[in-house]
């Protein structure tokens, strides 16, 4: 018996419900206690394409996907084809009896390559090419098949509830499918009822019905047999407060909590869900009550309005988006935008206005598959290069990546501290990966957020001569913003003076470069160490590996299984990738006898900025860039060839559908 | 600085060479700008002045207020930015008409669309000039100034219309040399509520050799007694009334503006096209969306106390998401 350790899918067509039936049964588990970790894949269409969400439920933290399935949940005859092999040769499929005779060929959303590699498979086993075919294939290998009479339910709930047409309850074939899920895994009703209400609290009674309606296919699925069944999902009482959330959000509090008080951005996939998530929550409640020990702070705050707001601007393109932003930041705001590969390439030139006016802007670019539109809502690691080469000349920036949901949310103020300490754009760089990964986490608490706003200039009266690029030690001069009394300054593309104004004198250009360059030898000076790299594992380990972003959690979860099999291995973290932490990083790899780059991207881009700033090269590579997550069980498998001397020098990871 | 109420447009120079050409229309347009700044008594750190690359773009450095020279094309949406930020700012802009009508229209057209209170001034000479005198949008089809190998393949763009379709609520033109009368046309496009757009036409003595100065001023077009017929004439000296008072003459009242906006040639209409103070601006419709907008916008707010401890709190949002 295998309890609490489960990894649940659930597959249809765009536009279906799948999301809305993952969450439901994300939030019953959640409810119940338990911990997890859910992707979302999609195709760039709104309706009809085919699309899944993966969920691992686990009774400790789990970080990452892996490639099993132990529940296939489905109510379309695609999500069979697609993700049958998948099941555990001990686990279960969900399906409606009614698709059973659907052929391969039938389903015009499933690619050839696709179609062809599963008509030579079912052709080998010596079944049929239809569903049935699929399934027939898995009871041989005796995955357990659970039929739910979807039709027989939703009469039933028709009859009950008087819904004129059976066609209006359509969707709730999700609902019955997560109910059989949970009927077969012996799941308590309650939390499983409390998810629905949750999910349809705006209307009742949809709810109603759809309560009714997983109870029937839930009692269906515990009388026809949960018990010669390998898996159990059981709640697991916890005192810890615990949110659910994905990383669009937890960027999106992030920013909110860190001051920013103006985005701006153009839709994009996968960016745009956090732009949205922070215009339906504008206006923000300000922290302290009026009998708390910071009353006196409160009462000044309340008195300036009671509330804070983070303005979002939805622009006409990603040039405005920039520099918009820009402007607003110029007036003193905390100001962000938040896009993906073709709208960071249209920012390049507002980068590099920000960087030469040294203007604290933050861009928090979510990575997808490229080049070019690529697989617009895929996954991918490409743009690390990019980010820290973004536009023409040199120009300095920081680039921050964070590796999973909860360095999201504190990262997302830490990139505001770093872009007005050091007065220059930050590209928080996180991913798809991280966006729409669903993560249960210990609450999020702001204990600890400081806000930093760096050396602010205090207003006078009176024109002072105020030099906005005044040449200083360290090479920060204080901010005025516009708008202050006798602080007036410009700004200019143009190589400019201290003032402002355009020079073309190359004395000067001299200063204004080694000024601004030189910040960056600053913020490596000053960044704290845990916010330029994070080693994990084995201290003194053989074989170290290095990586950044949304692999943190995959890493993890497949060093712990190969920590427990005897193996010793160690991982670096990269967090700041630019400025480069050289020195950290030299020191952490030296002497090391095996050093393997992870990443999600075609060419090893970590590997290459590693063998760049420090002449450390690596010896192997793992890499991924069939726009899907990785799993910790290929990188499980791709890590234990290299400890065990098989690997070759370049191992590509392929699985997911 | 001098008090307020004793502002000259001397005030709002700077002691930055200017490096224009000789006879440049830029002078007329700065000087205007200064002098209606003046007229405005808008204390100088109150001001934000904006502009693109170009010629038109070196404005702000001799402006005595903040000066923010953007990229080529973007000044619009800098602006936009700063203007949202603090809706307190008094925000001018100025750019050229390949900056406003080329590289960056779609923020002209999105400019109008949302109609935030800021002044937009395009200085439109029909040509490129630090470039070394291309044809910009603005140049009539067929024509060929000087520095053009050939005559100009592209129609030209009519800013008047294309402001007035993408939904300004100040349209208006001014000339270079009836510095007077742009300096009215600025400080009422300044004090309109709402998006403002001026076409300011302005000789370029070194690449446009057709649309000069004379021939603005019509010295080629004598009448019987030997005077001159200027080819620009005010609108206002005709009995124009551009004001949309109801509603319901906005209809009307554009397509009036449409009509006289298109002629050219020989006789070139300036003054105010069109003026509509009925619209919302965006800073009303930010209101309207966020009640404490105005009186604490997003540059004014406290984001932490002073030991740098944030000044929001999620719990309210992060209960939301709360499942244990």
């Amino acid at each position: 018996m295998r309890t609490n350790d489960l990894a649940w899918l659930i597959g249809g067509a765009q536009g279906s419900g799948v999301d809305s039936s993952a969450n439901i049964f994300g939030r019953a588990c959640a409810f119940g206690g338990l911990q997890l970790f859910g992707k979302r894949e999609y195709y760039s269409n709104i309706m009809g394409e085919h699309s899944y969400f993966l969920i691992r439920a686990c009774a400790g933290p789990v970080r990452s996907v892996v490639d099993q399935v132990n529940v296939l949940a489905t109510f379309d005859a695609e999500t069979v084809f697609r993700h049958a092999h998948d099941v555990t040769n001990d686990g279960a499929i969900v399906y409606d009896p009614a698709v059973a005779n659907v052929k391969i060929d039938e389903i015009p959303t499933l690619e050839a390559r696709v179609a062809q590699d599963l008509r030579a498979y079912l052709i080998a086993r010596g079944v049929g090419e239809s569903v049935q075919g699929v399934l027939d294939a898995c009871a041989q290998r005796g995955v357990q098949l659970r039929p739910i009479p979807m039709n027989d339910f939703l009469t039933n709930v028709q009859k009950k509830f008087q819904v004129d047409s059976l066609s209006k309850l359509s969707r709730m074939v999700n609902v019955l499918a997560v109910a059989t899920s949970f009927g077969l895994l012996a799941y308590d009703f309650a939390p499983f009822e409390k998810a629905i209400r949750y999910t349809f609290s705006g209307k009742p009674k949809v709810a109603e019905m759809n309560v009714y309606g997983a109870r029937l296919a839930y009692d269906h699925a515990r009388a026809t047999g949960s018990d010669g069944f390998t898996y159990r999902l059981t709640p697991v009482p916890t005192e810890e407060r615990r949110v659910y959330l994905t990383g669009s959000q937890a960027i999106a509090m992030g920013k909110m909590l860190g001051g920013c008080r103006f985005q701006t951005y153009y839709p994009i996939a996968p960016a745009s869900d956090e732009s949205e998530y922070m215009e339906s929550h504008e206006v923000i409640p300000l922290a302290a009550e009026p009998d708390s020990p910071e009353a006196q702070e409160a009462a000044v705050l309340a008195e300036n309005g009671g509330s804070s707001s983070l303005l979002v601007v939805q622009t006409e393109d990603e040039i405005a988006a920039i520099t918009m932003a820009t402007g607003a930041a110029l007036a003193g705001t905390r100001s962000a935008t938040a896009t993906s590969g073709p709208g960071f390439c249209l920012m390049m030139e507002g980068i590099g206005w920000a960087s030469i006016n040294e203007v604290p802007v933050v861009i928090t670019l979510y990575q997808r598959a490229g080049p070019s539109t690529g697989l617009p809502t895929r996954h991918e690691q490409g743009d690390l290069r990019f980010a820290i080469h973004a536009g023409h000349g040199e120009s300095p920036r920081i680039v921050f990546a964070s590796g999973d949901v909860r360095e999201c949310f504190y990262d997302a103020v830490k990139a505001f501290n770093f872009a007005e300490r050091y007065q220059m754009p930050v590209i928080h760089l996180v991913d798809k990966a991280l966006a729409n990964s669903y993560q249960t986490e210990a609450y999020l608490r702001p204990d600890g957020v400081r806000i930093d706003r760096g050396a602010l200039v205090v207003p006078r009266s009176g024109d002072d001569g105020y030099l906005r690029f005044q040449f200083t030690e360290t090479g920060i001069s204080p901010r005025a913003v516009l708008g202050m009394p006798g602080m007036t300054f410009w700004n200019t593309g143009d190589e400019h003076d201290e003032r402002g104004h355009i020079t073309e004198d190359p004395v000067l250009h001299i200063l204004m470069m080694e000024k601004r360059m030189g910040k960056l030898d600053l913020a490596l000076r000053e960044i704290p160490p845990e916010d330029q790299v994070v080693y994990h594992g084995d201290a003194d380990a053989e074989t170290v590996v290095i990586s950044w972003g949304s692999t943190k959690g995959a890493l993890l979860d497949a060093m712990d299984l190969l920590r427990k099999e005897g193996h010793t291995i160690g991982f670096l973290q990269l967090r700041l990738l630019h400025p480069f932490p050289t020195a950290i990083v030299e020191r952490l790899l030296r002497g090391r006898r095996t050093i393997v780059d992870v990443e999600q991207n075609f060419s090893g881009l970590l590997a290459g900025l590693l063998r760049e700033r420090t002449g450390i090269a690596v010896t192997h590579k793992i890499l991924k860039f069939t726009g899907r997550t990785m799993s910790s069980t290929e990188l499980r498998e791709g890590l234990k060839a290299v400890l065990d001397g098989k690997a070759s020098a370049r191992t590509v990871l392929t699985h997911g559908a | 600085m001098a008090p307020e109420q004793l502002l000259k447009p001397a005030d709002y120079q700077t002691d930055v060479h200017n490096d224009w050409c000789p006879g440049c229309g830029d002078f007329g347009i700065l000087k205007a700008l200064q002098m209606a700044l003046a007229d405005l008594k808008i204390p100088p750190h109150q001001v934000a002045l904006f502009s693109g690359v170009g010629c038109s773009g070196k404005v702000p450095h001799y402006v005595n207020t903040y000066g923010v020279h953007t990229l080529h094309g973007r000044v619009l949406p800098y602006a936009t930015g700063a203007k949202i930020a603090n809706p307190g700012l008094e925000v001018v802009c100025v750019g050229g008409d390949g900056d406003g009508m080329g590289i960056g229209a779609g923020h002209f057209v999105n400019s109008g669309r949302r109609n935030l209170d800021l002044c937009y001034i395009l200085h439109d000479n029909q040509v490129y000039g630090l470039t070394k005198g291309q044809a910009s949008p603005t140049l009539q089809l067929g024509l060929q100034p000087k520095s053009l190998p050939k005559p100009n393949i592209h129609e030209a763009v009519n800013p008047i219309w294309l402001a007035l379709a993408s939904g300004a609520t100040f349209v208006a033109r001014a000339y270079s040399f009836d510095i007077r009368h742009m300096k009215d046309l600025i400080a009422k496009g300044i004090a309109h509520e709402g998006y403002a757009f001026i076409d300011a036409l302005q000789p370029c003595p070194t690449y446009n050799d057709l649309n000069t100065k004379e021939w603005y001023g019509g010295e080629d077009r004598l009448d019987g007694t030997g005077k001159r017929m200027p080819r620009v004439y005010k609108l206002e000296d005709r009995g124009y009334d551009p004001v949309v008072h109801s509603p319901d003459e906005v209809a009307e009242k554009q397509l009036q503006a449409l009509k006289v906006g298109l002629e050219w040639g020989d006789s070139i209409p300036i003054g105010i096209f069109y003026q509509n103070g009925l619209v919302t601006t965006y800073e009303e419709r930010l209101q309207e969306r966020i009640p404490n907008y105005l009186q604490e916008p997003p540059a004014k707010q406290l984001i932490a106390d002073a030991q740098g401890r944030p000044a929001v709190r999620l719990d309210q949002f992060l209960d939301e998401l709360v499942v244990t």
